[in-house]
């Protein structure tokens, strides 16, 4: 089994009164793609929120590697190797396209900004939209600019939340052929509501219902699941 | 390449105007330039970074008394209390910025305001020393910085124009280099920025730090230049005249405050001499600029013809 | 003096202060709490307020009584209509944009104030009371209109807590405050509130000048002391909190009183303007309000 690379032990939120987040014990095993999936409300985006330093938990323990990063605010963490993609599509519009890309290249301390930035493009096959400014992309140009200010960062965790929401069909496969190709340099932690990315993706999955987790383990076994399909699935076969 | 060329030809013509107008503009000259340094700094916090400040009289006082004081108090004068006084303005910026980072938009603009009124104040509050509203006047003595007579119409026009010179080269290199990149990132959003490894306390602190220096050179030189500090230079209107500024020439140009501050100079000039209510222009400039024209001038330009500017 | 009857002076005085203040700070709350933006202008309404009243009372024959009367009739409505003017001309357009406007609210402050300047001059006038009743405690007169002021300021505060609470336009401006959008859903026209809510603002410091001329003087300048105050009262009582703006009007308005008379007032202010500053930083839903 690959080595843990990001682990949470018993981390919980709640927001009033509402548990959100309800000690949740995850590991994300280096060199895979990990799907986050649940209903509406399971706690999904916090969890991953808290993972990235956006919000502060109550109580439990992150480790990045073999070390303690519970109480690192998000930018140190960023630093450190956990990138965070935004569900709702966050860039900077008035800047160009460049600048965009930059901003994630220099913040790694690298010498080439200019090799960076094409390179990270290169990867989204945006090349030739460099010196546009970035408002005035299309949304899924947009959200492939997202995806590459986060490969810029050559992250060792790349959390990408809800990637292909909004996306036509063409486009979502582009995308996950470019997930796909990321695994051996990165760990992809995603949450996803379109089951067909997820089961083709992902080698595991963690179910997240109620801010517990319901069920975690290979595609197969979570289809398997009777609690999930109750929960969640439905009738078991709500991915066709 | 273009960029610089645009900025060292609008140094020259400024040199050029230096040399030809006579002795009344060239004397306002002179206060537009250091007014413009001053605004030049306000700029890098307001138009690049996004820090609408409503506190910076407190550090072009700093660097005003900064300087006054070692004059009045100890004899000092020339280059040492240039430098003290452009030290206070940091320095000053700096603990307000500790504080006031905290907070964003108008709560960070009330901040500021408070404690720039506390400056205020308190520069009242020691009047035996500061002479509170009446101010200082200083000594010819003092008033001469590198051999230069500040006393005299030219030499001070001059080494205005080097200050401001300074100020505007360092400023441009500043907005073109990767840490001006990230003061616009933070700007146009700053949880993005947060996202992609910066500290958008720790950068905006540094820039507001930056701003402190430019306003506490101002102020000293301000004060040196002209003979005379006074408390009236740290209050409120000494905070909205930079953002003024900024705004009619184009917050986020590099040359836009010096365009600014000399329109609004010239202006109010023009009017007082009709009016005692001249200050009447930079309410009504105010209104009109956040409704009509919120990039201001150069904004304007860059957005029609000349995109690569700084 | 001996200390006791001097306190006594110190809080009748305190407690006109924080009656003003309380109507003044009302004001501000109000168009904070519905509209989420802060009017810098609100010392210039009240300045506004303070030269028509000077105006009013200068144009009825006859004695002060009517004059005064008039002015507290007229004034109020007229600034609250040119607030609600500037609202729909400046406010609506800047989409009430929070930094916006604060800086064309900086730019009215200063046209009101030069105008005010033209129109009315850089000296200090003062406008003469309703009548000249004197109160003779054991140890000291003191005004009778004071102790008026600080009644009709309850009243008013009174009659705008009935407005909150039982009219329809105090719950269209609350459900407004809660949720523009949903508010406007509903059919609501929100433009109209925030003018009205505006409008309402400012003439809350226009009833607070009419009722201080006659205790004081009208000067074009006269705002920036108030403004300041108000804002002080705000801060601490809570950004949009009328109760806590309330309470802190009469806390503040008597700790002014009482310490501007055993104290400086400059030394005071300092630490005034230092205590809003760092509760913004380390507890902006104020001292009295609850936690967000």
């Amino acid at each position: 089994m690959a080595a843990v690379i990001l682990q949470a032990t018993g981390l919980a939120k709640a927001f009033g009164g509402l548990k959100a987040v309800d000690g949740v014990d995850f590991a994300l095993r280096a060199g895979e793609i990990h799907a986050l999936i649940g209903p509406n409300g399971a706690g999904k985006t916090t969890f991953v929120s808290l993972l990235s330093g956006r919000i502060a938990p109550d109580a439990g323990r992150i480790e990045l590697g073999e070390e303690d990063i519970t109480a690192l605010p998000a930018h140190a963490r960023v630093r450190k190797g956990i990138a965070y993609t935004f569900q709702i599509t966050s860039i900077y519009p008035r800047l160009s396209v460049f600048d965009n890309v930059a901003l994630a290249v220099q913040s790694q301390g690298a010498r080439d900004l200019r090799a960076g930035v094409a390179e990270a493009l290169g990867r989204v096959g945006m090349e030739s939209l460099v010196s546009q400014e970035a408002g005035t992309l299309s949304y899924g140009h947009q959200r492939l600019l997202e995806l590459a200010m986060g490969l810029a960062l050559k992250p060792r965790v790349l959390i990408l939340d809800e990637p292909t929401q909004g996306l036509a069909a063409g486009e979502i496969d582009g995308f996950v052929a470019l997930v796909r190709g990321l695994v051996s340099e990165t760990t992809v932690l995603m949450i996803e509501h379109n089951m067909e990315v997820v089961m083709d993706l992902a080698q595991r999955i963690t179910v997240l219902n109620f801010g517990q987790v319901l069920a975690q383990g290979t595609p197969a076994e979570i289809r398997a699941n009777p609690a999930v399909q109750a929960a969640y699935l439905g009738t078991g076969d709500a991915a066709a | 390449m273009k960029a610089w060329l645009f900025h060292l030809v609008a140094l020259a013509g400024l040199a050029v105007l230096a040399a030809v107008l006579p002795a009344y503009h060239a004397n306002n000259l002179a206060r537009v330039l250091v007014l413009a340094v001053y605004a030049t700094g306000y700029n890098l916090a307001f138009g690049y970074t996004g820090m609408l400040s409503l506190g910076h009289a407190l550090f072009f006082g700093a660097g005003m008394f900064g300087a006054a004081l070692p004059v009045t108090l100890w004899g000092w004068g020339g280059v040492p209390v240039l430098a003290l006084g452009m030290l206070a303005g940091g320095v000053v910026a700096g603990a307000v910025g500790l504080l006031a980072l905290r907070t964003k938009g108008v709560s960070f603009m009330i901040v500021t305001l408070m404690f720039a009124q506390a400056g205020y104040l308190t520069l009242i509050w020691f009047n035996a020393v500061t002479g509170g509203d009446q101010g200082l006047v200083l000594p010819g003595a003092a008033r001469r910085v590198l051999g230069i007579d500040l006393t005299q119409d030219a030499p001070r026009l001059w080494l205005a124009l080097g200050i401001y010179a300074v100020a505007l080269l360092l400023a441009v290199a500043l907005v073109r280099s990767r840490f001006g990149r990230i003061m616009l990132a933070m700007r146009e959003n700053e949880e993005r920025s947060r996202m992609l490894g910066y500290n958008p306390y720790a950068v905006k602190l540094k820039v507001l730090v930056v701003s402190g220096l430019y306003a506490g050179l101002a102020g000293a030189a301000y004060g040196l230049f002209f003979g005379y500090a006074g408390a009236g230079f740290a209050t409120v209107q000494y905070s909205i005249l930079p953002m003024l500024y900024s705004l009619l020439g184009g917050a986020g140009t590099a040359l836009g405050p010096l365009i600014g501050a000399a329109a609004m100079f010239w202006l109010i000039d023009f009017v007082s001499s009709l009016t005692n209510a001249y200050l009447m222009l930079v309410g009504v400039a105010l209104i009109v600029l956040v409704l009509f024209a919120p990039r201001g001038i150069l904004g304007f330009v860059r957005e029609r013809w000349l995109p690569w500017l700084p | 003096m001996s200390f006791g009857p001097f306190l006594l002076l110190a809080l009748m005085e305190g407690l006109v202060s924080a009656a003003v203040l309380a109507l003044m700070a009302s004001g501000l709350s109000l168009v904070f709490g519905v509209m989420r933006v802060v009017n810098v202008a609100h010392g210039a309404f009240f300045m506004t307020g303070a030269v028509l009243a000077w105006f009013v009372a200068g144009h009825v024959p006859g004695p002060p009584v009517w004059g005064w009367l008039a002015a507290l009739v007229v004034v109020p409505p007229m600034v609250g209509l040119m607030a609600a003017a500037v609202d729909t001309l400046v406010l609506k357009r800047l989409e009430y944009e929070p930094e916006a406007v604060i800086v064309a609210t900086i730019g009215l402050l200063y046209i009101l104030e030069q105008a005010a300047l033209i129109g009315f001059g850089p000296d200090a006038r003062p406008v003469a009371a309703p009548f000249s009743l004197r109160l003779q405690l054991p140890w000291f007169g003191y005004s009778g209109y004071k102790l008026f002021v600080v009644a009709a300021a309850g009243l008013v505060l009174l009659a705008l807590w009935l407005v909150m609470t039982r009219t329809r336009f105090g719950l269209v401006m609350r459900a407004t405050q809660v949720d523009r959008t949903t508010a406007r859903a509903f059919g609501i026209n929100v433009d109209r509130v925030y003018a009205g809510t505006f409008g309402l603002g400012a003439a809350l410091a226009a009833v607070a000048a009419v009722l201080v001329v006659p205790t004081t003087q009208v000067h074009y300048l006269m705002g920036g002391d108030p403004l300041l105050l108000s804002f002080i009262t705000v801060i601490i009582g809570g950004l949009g909190s009328l109760r806590g703006t309330l309470v802190a009007a009469l806390i503040i308005g008597l700790s002014d009183g009482v310490i501007s008379m055993f104290w400086a007032p400059t030394l005071s202010k300092i630490i005034a303007t230092l205590l809003v500053a760092l509760v913004l930083v380390f507890r902006p839903q104020g001292l009295f309000g609850a936690k967000a």
